[in-house]
């Protein structure tokens, strides 16, 4: 199952080696990871997205991470009620004559051009992971000749669900 | 200059450089021994050392250096300290520094690394000893500025000596270790870790869970691992044992916990535990697991590892709870604290006669055994033999391998802090080594190295410490001409292929012993055996023992890899 994981870190030099080398030790695949500087100087968050097939493997994830001395917090929001975006730049083939039929396929996903040349558009698209995927989808018969994607990144909301799950640990 | 240095020297700061920050910080954390290699880019280090001593032992290699620094460790319950120079001084120190990993001995190893300005351009000697030991310390550091030295060396200790311990690098680029450092701030820096704050009491609740399931047990079982002996909490373990009469099996490392000798200890369980310990597991309704972290040599196949026990774990490390086996009542906390909380519970002690009864039938049934030889020497006789001279109050330590396995089940240990093994990595050339720490940490105990010849010829040269200290320790080599485990293991699953695990000409270890001026013994006959051991084990020198032994004798009984411990082989009947 697809998990989203923050990390809050110390920012120190080496500290996301440190986590990415933790998970591929331990063998887990990282679909998407995002870092950046958090509200607090000297402190940064990540989020990750990994696939993982059972509970307890998740759970050993969690307290792995939360063993390495920079890193000051770990949570699996998966369940939780939370937000989480990504942000992707796709160009996009797009001969003068279709133009304005992209721009009615691109105004419901609220995407924006920020580059356009003779033949071709680039597109900037933010939202889940999945709208990204949708659009993307969209626009590839028209023949993609660059996609980059930042890859997601989240926290949790302020109000939650009551009952979110807990690991095991906690209960 | 002047001036800005001397406000410092008003305050009593003398300034210092990097190396020298190094030597005091040492000596501030009570530091009273070095293990190490010099090289260049350790040259200012090895410089403030000679102006400032504290005692080095210089082995003659780094693997021979830390694999001392964590017997040292081992026995002594301190940290051990490592320095060696960057680049090949430095990967010489992987092995060991895995090691104390695996099996949680604290220690703090310096390495030297190129100036800053040629970091990075692969100069010479040049190794990125961060990125390589990253996923084998606790946790590591490059220093980059001279004024992060004193916290990183205080934070360096706390770590490796907190928590669930283990080693903790510090990088130090030469230029680093020769800059000029003055602040009296800097000097006095806190350790301050916010993201490292290990639990040592136990949760209340969990206790008293805890303390109700094992008054109601019926065959409840204690496994006592390492973290008993890292807890200190052998008082509270033996109490514990005999107010509720809960027999106790240990972990590989965690021998020493309860005496060799007690009635309620079933002996060591896993791939060559007792018939009587592993079956105690596999059959127990409540095994309370203190400081053990379920390894897969104890286990055997999980799907088969004590089905029918509630399960109850202590560690002081949450990520080993439900690692590797389904826990019912997780307990993170210090050894000591957690038995100390379940001790002041009141309940009442189950009624474990009738358990007790089966358990010591199945001892009498299937105790540990071998065939005498007419001819030849049982490796498990010398060990009997060496246990009966040294009255089972030796330092034993062993690298990995068949004589390993036969120390562990025949050196019944009287005390607590005299086992010292490489267990989570199986490190051969780790006891001999070792054993030379172990002697520097208590140099008045009788310290022997049981090691097999293979193993020994991995850090043979450190022969020349004893002969250069006059370190008293007795090596036995256990020669069967073998890589004995792999052999056994080629005989067994392999169908006698014994491939490159056969070594029948083997250097004549008594003239290498007397090259490095140390007394030789061999025990080439059965007859001979006790004699020699006696005259060389109660020597007070260092000796070297090359004791010939069976060379396709077995360790018995054994679980195969894969199966469960209920399903051992070797068993023998009485």
């Amino acid at each position: 199952m697809r998990r989203v994981i923050t990390v809050t870190v110390i920012n120190q030099s080496g500290v996301l080696n440190r986590v990415t080398g933790l998970l591929m030790k331990r063998q887990f695949n990282i679909e998407s990871i995002t870092v950046g500087h958090t509200e607090q100087p000297n402190m940064s968050k990540m989020t990750f997205i990994v696939h993982v097939e059972d509970e307890r493997k998740i759970e050993q994830l969690v307290k792995q991470l939360q063993k390495q001395i920079d890193v000051l917090k770990v949570n699996d929001i998966t369940e939780k009620a939370i937000v989480m975006r990504e942000l992707a730049l796709v160009k996009v083939v797009s001969p003068p004559h279709v133009r304005s039929e992209m721009n009615s396929i691109i105004e419901p996903f609220r995407a924006t051009v920020i580059d356009s040349g003779k033949n071709v558009v680039t597109y900037q698209v933010t939202g889940s992971p999945e709208k990204i995927e949708a659009f993307i989808d969209l626009v590839k018969p028209y023949g993609i000749k660059e996609l980059a994607r930042t890859g997601a990144t989240a926290f949790t909301r302020e109000i939650q669900k009551i009952n979110s799950p807990q690991l095991s640990i906690l209960k | 200059m002047e001036m800005t240095l001397e406000p410092m020297e008003q305050q009593g700061i003398q300034p210092m450089d990097g190396s020298a920050v190094l030597i005091q910080g040492l000596k501030d954390q009570g530091v009273e021994v070095i293990f190490g290699y010099p090289g260049g880019a350790v040259l200012p280090i090895y410089d403030a050392l000679y102006k400032d001593p504290i005692p080095h032992v210089l082995a003659r290699h780094e693997q021979g250096a830390i694999h001392a620094a964590e017997g040292y460790a081992r026995v002594s319950g301190k940290t051990g300290v490592v320095i060696a120079t960057s680049g090949p001084g430095a990967t010489n120190l992987v092995t060991g520094i895995t090691d104390a990993m695996m099996d949680s001995l604290p220690l703090v190893v310096f390495t030297g690394q190129v100036a800053s300005t040629v970091i990075g351009t692969d100069a010479f000697q040049e190794a990125d000893i961060v990125g390589i030991t990253q996923p084998i310390t606790k946790h590591n550091y490059q220093v980059q500025k001279v004024e992060d030295l004193p916290r990183i060396i205080k934070e360096a200790f706390h770590i490796a000596s907190t928590g669930r311990r283990g080693p903790v690098v510090v990088d130090i680029p030469k230029d680093i270790s020769t800059k000029m450092f003055v602040t009296a701030e800097e000097r006095n820096a806190e350790v301050n870790l916010p993201g490292y704050q290990p639990t040592t009491t136990p949760n209340y609740l969990q206790i008293q869970k805890a303390a109700e399931a094992i008054a109601v047990a019926k065959k409840p079982l204690i496994l006592a691992g390492a973290g008993v002996l890292h807890g200190q909490a052998m008082e509270e373990l033996k109490t514990l044992v005999e107010k509720n009469r809960i027999p106790v099996t240990n972990t590989l490392l965690g021998l020493g916990s309860i005496e060799g000798s007690h009635e309620l200890f079933l002996g060591m369980a896993g791939m060559h535990g007792t018939y009587t310990a592993n079956m105690a597991i596999s059959e127990c309704d409540v095994l309370l697991n203190i400081g053990a972290r379920f390894d897969d040599r104890l286990t055997g196949n999980l799907n088969m590892f004590a089905p029918n026990a509630k399960v109850i774990h202590i560690d002081i490390d949450p990520a080993e709870i439900g690692k590797n086996v389904p826990t019912e009542i997780p307990i993170v906390a210090d050894s000591k604290e957690a038995l100390k909380a379940l001790l002041n519970q009141e309940f009442e002690a189950p009624d474990t006669g009738e358990w007790l009864t089966y358990l010591n039938g199945l001892t009498k049934e299937a105790p540990l055994w071998y065939n005498l030889d007419e001819h030849e020497l049982l490796p498990q006789e010398a060990i009997q033999m060496i246990h009966r001279i040294t009255e089972g109050n030796a330092i034993v330590t062993t690298d990995v391998g068949q004589h390993q396995m036969w120390a562990a089940q025949y050196y019944s240990l009287n005390n607590p802090d005299h086992w010292v093994t490489s267990g989570g990595l199986g490190t051969m050339g780790f006891g001999f080594p070792a054993a030379i720490g172990a002697q520097i940490a208590k140099p008045e105990a009788r310290v022997v190295a049981i090691v097999g010849d293979g193993g020994f010829q991995m850090t043979a040269q450190e022969l020349s410490l004893l002969q250069e200290m006059r370190i008293p320790v007795k090596v036995v080599i256990l020669n069967n001409c073998a890589l004995g485990m792999v052999r056994q293991w080629q005989q067994t699953f392999y169908d006698e292929r014994y491939s490159q695990s056969l070594i029948p000409v083997q250097p004549d270890f008594v003239k290498l012993a007397e090259a490095y001026d140390i007394k030789g013994y061999r025990v080439s006959k059965k007859e001979d055996a006790e004699k020699i051991f006696k005259e060389a084990l109660l020597s007070d020198e260092p000796v070297l023992i090359d004791c010939r032994v069976k060379m396709l004798e077995n360790v018995y009984p054994m679980v195969a890899p894969g199966k469960g411990l209920n399903e051992m082989i070797g068993v023998k009947r009485g």
